[in-house]
């Protein structure tokens, strides 16, 4: 057998506290699947503020309206890399699309992932830069011409009746993409919500809990990007923008934060029969997860920084200040509520006797720096993404 | 052929084609026992508490038998030590088979009661394993035992998660889910699983619970029997006589 292996479980075996079974000492979901949720959290949260300009006709936050839907691309598309590299047998992974299990969430997963992908977010990104891409495949030179024609799907009408359609078109696929996008990170919280065995993750609220931090982190995401990307592009920051979005996300932080709590409290009230262990969990293995960087960094500061720009009548450089900061804070929030979720669940025995320890690989496959890999992925994605199909250009002719 | 119908056939040819195959592989690999009728059979395990002595043999068998990795943190089946103390409170270890043991003797007089119990798969009658595997490498067969097929397995993990009991492990060389089968390569053949035919004392106790004449039936009749997590309604069909409460 795998030496390493063998040593690597002993030295956790001599840090477990009370009983554990013989079978738990290996934490089975690494840090890759506290990744996973992330990121498509990340992306589900993208595409419901892009949702906002199509379906609600906020204009103000018109500026990231196609910043908002490359980011979701960009992360979706990273997206099940963490899953794929954590299978024990990754070459079978395709099984899932070929015999899925209809009774398991997971199975889902392909369904739900191809649909998002391709039903909804590259048929909307399609329509909503058709035209662009038209016009582009014209200006350009050989071969980034063809390219554009090649992504225009060889299609050159540009009469305002076409584009008329393009955007009626992309009106409808963000309707029907508001629902999926909540059915692909609500699903993401049912894979953890609907395990009866492990008290931590067995909450009704589990998926409308991960659904709401996914908007937080989605939105919170954009402005960073937003407010990183039009700097450097020399343009002036859009204060309405932010200030529109901001206030999104503060109604968003509030809804989340009241359903943790809810969670939190529900737990403690009911008093089941795992609350000691799930109180000692918190305790020894999770308080600067929980409590320091989850609750009070991930989620008070912010609040009250958002709460101070709406009561208080800060100039704009402040404003812009607290805004960068809290969402920075937000996204440190999120994950780490990922991660109290995924590795928590993961810590205390099912015998409700004792807790074990997570020892995270620096290298190796599911390691900090492959994490850190599948993190700064999707940024390089959107890179590629942003120069090839231009985000601003259509935003500044309005 | 027209590609239209060169499409409408592929899409005809490519799930039968698979089934056809699987169904090859299946004949190939698992040919049944003659006169082995499935629907004749339900497995399951009584365990008399009482009788059990902590010894280990039944971890060792198993191992044995299974190819199980002797590393103590892969068990199919496993034994736990409970020790109730007179100030009620409850200490708990697994009986250690390949290292001598070490701990420090308790103190007679400070103890309540204190017994063995053993572990392994359940065997539930509504297994979450097998709900929750994406891609059904994880079932259940007619005469009621869940199996692993390792061949299908993508090592996900989620079975592993999903079962209450702590029955799973990563196989560390397959890679793929691996548990307790009920030996069910020997009971198909009539056979006893390894950890009932080592037993010295007879604490474990399998049989068909369709057979009205069967050792589990009696086993049951004769004892108050119960089951682990029984709230969690995965019904299980290992079966404990006369089980302390404090055993979780």
């Amino acid at each position: 057998m795998n030496s390493e292996l063998t040593h690597r479980l002993s030295e956790l075996l001599e840090q477990v506290t009370g009983f554990i079974y013989p079978n738990e000492i290996e934490i089975h979901w690494s840090i890759l699947i506290v990744v996973y949720p992330y990121v498509t959290g990340l992306v589900a949260g993208a595409f419901i503020l892009a949702s906002l300009v199509k379906v609600f006709n906020v204009v103000e936050v018109r500026p990231t309206y196609r910043l908002s839907l490359l980011t979701a691309l960009a992360f979706l598309l990273i997206a099940p890399l963490p899953l794929v590299l954590h299978l024990g047998r990754p070459e079978r992974a395709f099984e899932i699309f070929l015999s899925p299990n209809l009774s398991s969430a997971m199975a889902m997963f392909g369904f739900v992932y191809a649909w998002y992908l391709m039903g909804i977010l590259l048929l909307e990104i399609w329509f909503e830069y058709r035209r662009d891409l038209i016009v582009w495949a014209r200006q350009k030179r050989f071969p980034m011409s063809f390219l554009y024609r090649v992504l225009a799907l060889f299609s050159t009408d540009i009469s305002d009746k076409a584009v008329e359609l393009d955007s009626r078109a992309a009106k409808i696929i963000t309707m029907i993409g508001i629902p999926s996008a909540f059915l692909l990170h609500g699903y993401v919280g049912f894979i953890f919500g609907s395990v009866k065995a492990n008290p931590w993750w067995s909450s009704v609220l589990m998926p409308i809990v991960f659904l709401m931090s996914a908007i937080v982190s989605g939105i919170a995401l954009v402005t960073l990007l937003y407010m990183i990307i039009t700097p450097l592009r020399g343009k002036p920051i859009d204060i309405r923008c932010l200030d529109k979005i901001t206030s999104y996300l503060f109604y968003a932080v509030i809804v989340d934060f009241a359903l943790e709590g809810l969670d939190f409290i529900h737990r403690l009230y009911e008093s089941e029969e795992s609350v000691k262990i799930l109180s000692a969990l918190i305790d020894q293995k999770l308080f600067i997860s929980v409590l320091v960087m989850q609750v009070v960094l991930g989620m008070i500061v912010p609040l009250i920084m958002l709460v101070a720009v709406k009561a208080g009548r800060l100039n704009e450089d402040l404003r812009k200040l607290f805004y960068f900061t809290s969402c920075i804070l937000i996204q440190i929030g999120i994950f780490s509520m990922r991660w109290n979720v995924v590795i928590g669940g993961q810590l205390f025995s099912k015998s409700f006797r004792g807790l074990m320890t997570y020892k995270m690989e620096v290298v190796g496959v599911e390691g900090l720096l492959m994490a850190a890999a599948l993190l700064i992925a999707p940024f390089l994605v959107l890179a590629v993404l942003l120069k090839l199909l231009p985000a601003w250009k259509e935003a500044e002719e309005h | 052929m027209k590609r239209r119908d060169l499409l409408k056939n592929l899409i005809v040819f490519l799930p039968v084609s698979r089934s056809f195959f699987s169904c090859a592989a299946q004949a190939s690999g698992t040919a049944p026992i003659q006169g082995y009728d499935p629907d004749n059979h339900l497995y399951g395990m009584g365990i008399e508490v009482s009788k059990c002595i902590g010894c280990g043999k039944c971890i060792e068998a198993c191992k044995t038998e299974n190819n199980v990795p002797q590393e103590p943190f892969f068990c199919r089946t496993w034994v736990e030590r409970y020790i109730v103390r007179n100030d009620k409170s409850v200490a708990v270890e697994t009986v250690r088979t390949t290292q001598k043991e070490t701990r420090a003797a308790p103190n007679e007089k400070d103890i309540l009661r204190s017994f063995f119990v053993p572990k392994l798969c359940n065997q539930c009658e509504h297994p979450p394993c097998v709900q929750v595997c994406p891609v059904g490498a994880t079932f259940q067969t007619r005469d009621g035992v869940v199996l692993v097929d390792s061949d299908r397995c993508i090592g996900c993990r989620y079975c592993i998660q999903a079962c209450p009991f702590g029955a799973r492990y990563l196989h560390p060389e397959k890679r793929t889910a691996d548990k307790c089968t009920f030996c069910y390569h020997r009971v198909v053949k009539g056979l006893l699983p390894a950890c009932v035919e080592v037993c010295p004392t007879q604490a474990r106790i399998f049989g068909d619970l369709k057979s009205k004449a069967s050792q589990l039936v009696r086993f049951q009749r004769m004892n108050n029997v119960h089951v682990l997590k029984p709230h969690l309604n995965t019904e299980p069909k290992v079966y404990y006589s006369d089980l302390d409460g404090v055993v979780t």
